[in-house]
C-alpha cells in the first residue's frame, strides 16, 4: 500500500522537468515517470491514483502519450471521494473522447453522481458530460439533466442548464424536454442561470421554426430584462467596467436578433430598447463597444424603422475613425455583413475603408480589402481600381492573390471602356503577375481581341512592358500572344495613344528569341513565344531566314510539346509554304472561345476534323462521330444551344466541315426544381460559360401558382469557404399569384479550386399572412456545375 | 462557441491547453505550434484578432489572443463569438485567476495546472461563458478545495507519515513533520511551493 518511494509528486515532477536542460533529458525524465506511473496503475495503489493521473496529464499537455491511463480515469470517477473524482473527470475530458471504448462506461458513473446531493459533484459530472458527452450518453442522461434544472442550488441550475444546450446540439429531437422548462427559468435572478437560458433558447430558435413562434411570445419579457440590466445602477458583482453583466446583454441582444428577424410586431416591441441601448451605452471602454456592436448588428438585422437603422451604420461609421485597433476591425467584420443588405449605407464609409488598407496591421488590411472589393460599383470603379492598385503594389504576398483576382473581377463587370480594361489588367499583371488566377491569360487575350480598335494600342504597350520586363509569366503569355498577331500594326510606327515607338523588325524578333531562351520561361510560354515567331514570319516584311533557324533548332528541343510545334513549323516552311500566309492567318473573332482552342481551330484545317471535338468536356469519348452528333442533337430548354444538326451520319460529316471555327457549347445542364411549398417553386438553371472554366452561373426563378402574392421574398445563399459568391440584384421582391411574372435572381459562383459545389439558400418571404422562413441545402447539384 | 483555450509563454511552451474539439494528441501539439507562431508574428500594437490557423478550421474560426508579459492568453473562437465579448473575458479569468492564487504569476500556472484548469471549469463550460462572476467563482473554488482538503487530511495521513519520515534529512524545509496524530491538521504541502 505504500506509495513506491521514487514516485513523485506533481509539483516536484514539473520542477524535475523544468531542470532538464535539454529536449532529450526532459524525455528522459518523463519516460522514467510515466514508467513508475505505469506500474503504480497496475499495482492497484488506490490512495495515490489521483496523483498519479495528475502527473500522466501534466505530460499529456506536453505532447507525450498518455492512453495508458484511460481505465485509471474510470476507476477513479467511481470512486466516493471528490478529490479522485476531480481529477477523474478532467482526466476523461482530456483522454476519452468519444471514439474511445471505454466512454461510455463513465455514463453509470455520471448517473449517479447526478442523482447525490454534493453540488461540487453535480458540477463535475455536468462538466464533463457538456464537454465530451456523447449522443448515446445524451438520450440516457437527458431526464436527469432535466430533474437538475429545477434544483434549488443555482450553481446545479446554471450547469445544468449549458449541458442542455450541448445536449440538444448531439441529439436535437432533446428539444422536446428542454423547451418547457424555459419559460420558467426566464424568471431567475440569477445571473448565470439566466445566461445559460438565454443561451438555451437561442440553441432552440435556431434549430426550430416551431419553436421560434413560441418564443416570440417572450420578447417583451426579454426587453424588460434587458431594460433592467441597462438601467440599473453599478452593480460590482456583475459588471465589467462599469457595464453590468456585458455578457448577457450581449447574449439577449443576439436573442431578440434571431427573434425580431422578419418579424414586424417583435420588431417593433424592441425598437425603443435597441435605441435606449444605442445611445446610452458608455463607449470608453472595451464592454461597453462590445455591447454596440451587437445592438447594432441586431438592428440592422430585424425590420427597425429606419431612423434607427441610420443611427446605427453611423455608429459604425464613428467606430471606423476609433483609434483603437481592436474597434476598427470589428466595424470594418460589422459593415461587411451589412454591404449585402444595406449597400448604399455602407458606401457612405467608403473613403474611410479605403484609409484602413493602408494600415500596418494584417488583419485590418484583409477585412479592409474584402470590404473596399464588395463596395465597388460603377460609379465609383476607377478610383477604387486606382487605390486597389496602390495596395496591391505594397500589400503583403499572402493578400497579394485575392487583391487581384478581386481586381480583375470587379474590372469584368464594371469596366467603363474597353481600352481602360485593358490597362488595368496589364497593370496587374505587371505588378502581381504570378499570383493571378489561371484564366486571367486567356480572359485578357479575348479582350484584346474583340477590341479591334485597340489592337495597336495594346500591341505597343504590351510590347514595352515586355522589352522591361520578361518574368512575369501571365505577362510575357498575352505580351507574345499579341506581338505575333499584330506584329506588322507594332512595326507601323503610328499610333494616337501612345507615344511614337520606333520599332525594328530584328528588335522583335531578338525580343521573342530573349523569351524562348530565359530560364524563367515557363513551357507553355515557350510555346506562346515559338507561335508567335511563326506568325510574325507573314506579319513582317523581312526575309524569313532568322525565324527559320530559329525554329529548326527548337526541332530537337527536350520539351516535348516545344519539338513538336517547332517540327511542324519547319514542314510549313519547307513544303507546304504555299499554305502558310492562310493558315497564319488573324484570328477571327470568337465569343469567349479562349485563345487554345482558336489555336486548335485554325491547325484543324489542315488534320482530322475530329480534334474540333476536343473542347466539348463533358464527352470524353467524343472522338466517336455518332457520339458528338448525340450531343449536338440534344436540345434541352436552355436558350443558348445552337440548333440541333441533321442526323444522318453522312450529312453530319458535311454540316461538320461547314462548322464554324467556334467550337460547339458544352452539353446543357439540366435545371434543378429545389423548393416548393404552398404553390410557390424555385427552380435553378445553371450555365458555364464555356470561356471561363470557374465560373457558373445559376439564375434563381421562383414562380407563383398559388392564390396569393409572395411578397418581402428575399433568397440567400452561401457556399462552401473556397468558392467565391456574388448575388446580383432580384428582378423584384414580389411574385404574384396565379402565375403571374416569376421573379429571377443570378447568382455567380467562382470555382478556382473546382471543388464539388454545396450550396445552401434562404428565402424569407411572407405568404397567405404568414412570413416563412426557409434554409435548406441543395441536393442533386449536377456534376457538370462543378467540374 | 469557444473552440479552444490555450495558454503558452513567450517560448510556445503549453501552460495551459483545452480543447473542446477532438484532435489526436500530435494535431493538437501541431495546433498550438501553428497559433504560436501566428501570435508571435503580431506587433503589440495592432489588434487582438486573427483568422484561425489552417488547422483548426481556417477562416471560419478567429483567434482572439491577449499577451501578459511572459504568457500569450488565446482563445478560439467560431463566427458566433463576438471578438469584444472574449477580450473581456479574457481579463476576466485572468483576474480571476488573481483572486484565486492571490497575485499569480507564470509560475503559479506551471505548477498548478491541475487548479487553473479547475478554475477554468467555472468560467466556461461546454464551449460557453458560463459565469462572470468573480466572487462566485472564487468562492466555488475555495469550497472545492476545502472539500478536497478535508478527504486529504484523513486517510492520507498514515502514507503521509510514512514518506515525511524517509524524507528527514533532505532540505525540503517547509514540510512540517506529522507523528501521526490524527487530530493535526495537516496543510497540503504543495501549497508552499
Amino acid at each position: 500500500m505504500v506509495a513506491s518511494s521514487s514516485s513523485l509528486k506533481l509539483q516536484d515532477l514539473i520542477q524535475e522537468i523544468r531542470e532538464a536542460k535539454t529536449q532529450a533529458q526532459e524525455r528522459e525524465v518523463i519516460q522514467k515517470e510515466c514508467a513508475h506511473i505505469r506500474a503504480s496503475f497496475r499495482d492497484g495503489d488506490p490512495l495515490h491514483r489521483h496523483r498519479q493521473l495528475a502527473k500522466l496529464l501534466y505530460v499529456h499537455m506536453l505532447g507525450y502519450p498518455a492512453h495508458f491511463g484511460q481505465m485509471e480515469c474510470l476507476k477513479l470517477i467511481a470512486s466516493p471521494r471528490f478529490t479522485d473524482k476531480r481529477v477523474g473527470y478532467l482526466g476523461a475530458m482530456l483522454l476519452l473522447d468519444e471514439r474511445q471504448d471505454a466512454h461510455l462506461l463513465i455514463t453509470n458513473s455520471i448517473k449517479n453522481d447526478l442523482s447525490q446531493g454534493i453540488q461540487a459533484v453535480q458540477g463535475l459530472a455536468l462538466c464533463t458530460l457538456s464537454a465530451t458527452g456523447s449522443a448515446e450518453m445524451c438520450r440516457d442522461l437527458a431526464t436527469e439533466v432535466e430533474k437538475l434544472l429545477l434544483q434549488p442550488s443555482a450553481y446545479v441550475r446554471k450547469k445544468a442548464v449549458l449541458t442542455a444546450v450541448h445536449m440538444i446540439r448531439k441529439v436535437p429531437e432533446l428539444s422536446n424536454i428542454f423547451l418547457p422548462p424555459c419559460a420558467q427559468l426566464l424568471h431567475e435572478h440569477h445571473h448565470g442561470v439566466l445566461l445559460g437560458t438565454i443561451t438555451l433558447i437561442t440553441e432552440l430558435c435556431e434549430r426550430s421554426p416551431a419553436a421560434l413562434k413560441h418564443f416570440r411570445k417572450m420578447v417583451p419579457q426579454l426587453v424588460h430584462i434587458l431594460r433592467t440590466l441597462v438601467t440599473t445602477g453599478y452593480s460590482t458583482e456583475h459588471s465589467i467596467s462599469g457595464v453590468s453583466d456585458p455578457f448577457l446583454q450581449v447574449q439577449i441582444l443576439r436573442l431578440l436578433r434571431i427573434l425580431g428577424r422578419n418579424h414586424e410586431e417583435s420588431s417593433e416591441t424592441m425598437n425603443d430598447l435597441l435605441a435606449q441601448v444605442a445611445t446610452n451605452t458608455d463607449t470608453s471602454r472595451n464592454a461597453g463597444n462590445a455591447v454596440l456592436f451587437e445592438t447594432v448588428l441586431t438592428i440592422m438585422d430585424i425590420r427597425s424603422a429606419a431612423g434607427l437603422r441610420v443611427l446605427a451604420v453611423n455608429i459604425l461609421g464613428r467606430f471606423l475613425l476609433n483609434n483603437d485597433r481592436n474597434i476598427r476591425y470589428v466595424a470594418l467584420t460589422s459593415l461587411l455583413r451589412l454591404v449585402q443588405s444595406d449597400h448604399s449605407a455602407v458606401q457612405r464609409h467608403r473613403p474611410t475603408v479605403v484609409e484602413c488598407l493602408r494600415e500596418p496591421d494584417g488583419s485590418l488590411s484583409r477585412r479592409a480589402l474584402e470590404l473596399s472589393l464588395a463596395l465597388v460599383n460603377s460609379s465609383n470603379v476607377r478610383a477604387m481600381t486606382q487605390e486597389l492598385q496602390g495596395f496591391l503594389e505594397s500589400c503583403p504576398p499572402d493578400l497579394q492573390a485575392d487583391c487581384a483576382s478581386g481586381i480583375l473581377l470587379a474590372a469584368e463587370r464594371f469596366a467603363p471602356t474597353k481600352r481602360w480594361h485593358i490597362d488595368t489588367t496589364l497593370r496587374v499583371l505587371m505588378t502581381a503577375g504570378t499570383h493571378v488566377r489561371d484564366d486571367a491569360v486567356a480572359n485578357l487575350t479575348q479582350l484584346i481581341g474583340g477590341a479591334q480598335e485597340l489592337h495597336a494600342y495594346s500591341v505597343r504597350r504590351l510590347y514595352s512592358a515586355l522589352a522591361e520586363d520578361i518574368s512575369q509569366q501571365p505577362l510575357v503569355q498575352v505580351a507574345a500572344w499579341c506581338i505575333g498577331e499584330y506584329g506588322d500594326l507594332l512595326l507601323e510606327g503610328s499610333c494616337e495613344e501612345t507615344e511614337p515607338l520606333q520599332v525594328e523588325e530584328e528588335e522583335v524578333l531578338a525580343l521573342l528569341e530573349r523569351v524562348l531562351q530565359s530560364h524563367m520561361s515557363l513551357p507553355a510560354t515557350r510555346g506562346y513565344a515559338l507561335t508567335a515567331l511563326m506568325k510574325l514570319s507573314t506579319r513582317l516584311h523581312g526575309d524569313n531566314n532568322r525565324i527559320r533557324q530559329v525554329v529548326s533548332v527548337y526541332g530537337s528541343c527536350l520539351d516535348v510539346e516545344l519539338q513538336q510545334r517547332a517540327v511542324e513549323y519547319n514542314t510549313l516552311f519547307r513544303k507546304y509554304d504555299h499554305m502558310r500566309a492562310a493558315i497564319l492567318e488573324k484570328i477571327p473573332l470568337v465569343e469567349r472561345g479562349g485563345s487554345q482552342a482558336d489555336e486548335e481551330a485554325k491547325e484543324s484545317k489542315e488534320t482530322a476534323q475530329l480534334s474540333e471535338a476536343a473542347p466539348v468536356p463533358t464527352e470524353p469519348q467524343a472522338s466517336k462521330l455518332l457520339d458528338l452528333l448525340d450531343l449536338l442533337d440534344g436540345p434541352s430548354g436552355d436558350a443558348q444551344h445552337p440548333p440541333p444538326l441533321d442526323p444522318t451520319p453522312g450529312g453530319a460529316l458535311i454540316h461538320l466541315l461547314n462548322l464554324p471555327c467556334a467550337p460547339p457549347p458544352p452539353a446543357p445542364i439540366p435545371n434543378l426544381k429545389v423548393f416548393e411549398r404552398e404553390g410557390l417553386q424555385l427552380n435553378l438553371s445553371f450555365v458555364r460559360p464555356p470561356g471561363t472554366p470557374t465560373l457558373l452561373l445559376i439564375t434563381v426563378t421562383a414562380t407563383n401558382t398559388s392564390g396569393g402574392d409572395v411578397t418581402h421574398f428575399i433568397c440567400q445563399a452561401a457556399v462552401p469557404k473556397s468558392f467565391q459568391l456574388q448575388l446580383q440584384a432580384p428582378s423584384g421582391d414580389t411574385v404574384p399569384a396565379q402565375g403571374g411574372l416569376p421573379t429571377t435572381q443570378l447568382l455567380r459562383i467562382l470555382n478556382p479550386k473546382k471543388a464539388p459545389l454545396r450550396l445552401k439558400l434562404r428565402l424569407t418571404y411572407n405568404h397567405f399572412g404568414q412570413s416563412v422562413q426557409e434554409i435548406f441545402e441543395v441536393n442533386n447539384l449536377p456534376v457538370e456545375t462543378w467540374q | 462557441m469557444i473552440q479552444a483555450i490555450l495558454v503558452f509563454n513567450n517560448h510556445g511552451k503549453p501552460r495551459l491547453v483545452c480543447f473542446y474539439q477532438r484532435f489526436p494528441e500530435e494535431i493538437q501539439q501541431q495546433i498550438i505550434r501553428e497559433i504560436f507562431h501566428l501570435v508571435l508574428k503580431r506587433d503589440d500594437n495592432i489588434c487582438n484578432f486573427l483568422g484561425g490557423g489552417s488547422l483548426i478550421g481556417g477562416s471560419d474560426y478567429k483567434l482572439i489572443y491577449r499577451h501578459y508579459a511572459t504568457l500569450y492568453f488565446v482563445f478560439c473562437g467560431d463566427s458566433s463569438e463576438s471578438e469584444l465579448g472574449i477580450l473581456d473575458l479574457i481579463q476576466d479569468l485572468v483576474e480571476t485567476l488573481d483572486k484565486c492564487f492571490e497575485n499569480v504569476c507564470g509560475l503559479d500556472l506551471i505548477f498548478h495546472m491541475d487548479k487553473v484548469r479547475y478554475i477554468l471549469q467555472e468560467v466556461v463550460m461546454g464551449r460557453m461563458v458560463l459565469e462572470i462572476n468573480m466572487n462566485e467563482i472564487v468562492a466555488q473554488t475555495e469550497g472545492q478545495n476545502r472539500l478536497e482538503k478535508s478527504e486529504g487530511g484523513l486517510s492520507a495521513a498514515p502514507a503521509r507519515a510514512v514518506s515525511t519520515v524517509k524524507n528527514i534529512g533532505l532540505l525540503e524545509i517547509p514540510r512540517i513533520i506529522n507523528t501521526g496524530d490524527l487530530n493535526i491538521k495537516v496543510p497540503n504541502p504543495s501549497q508552499f511551493v
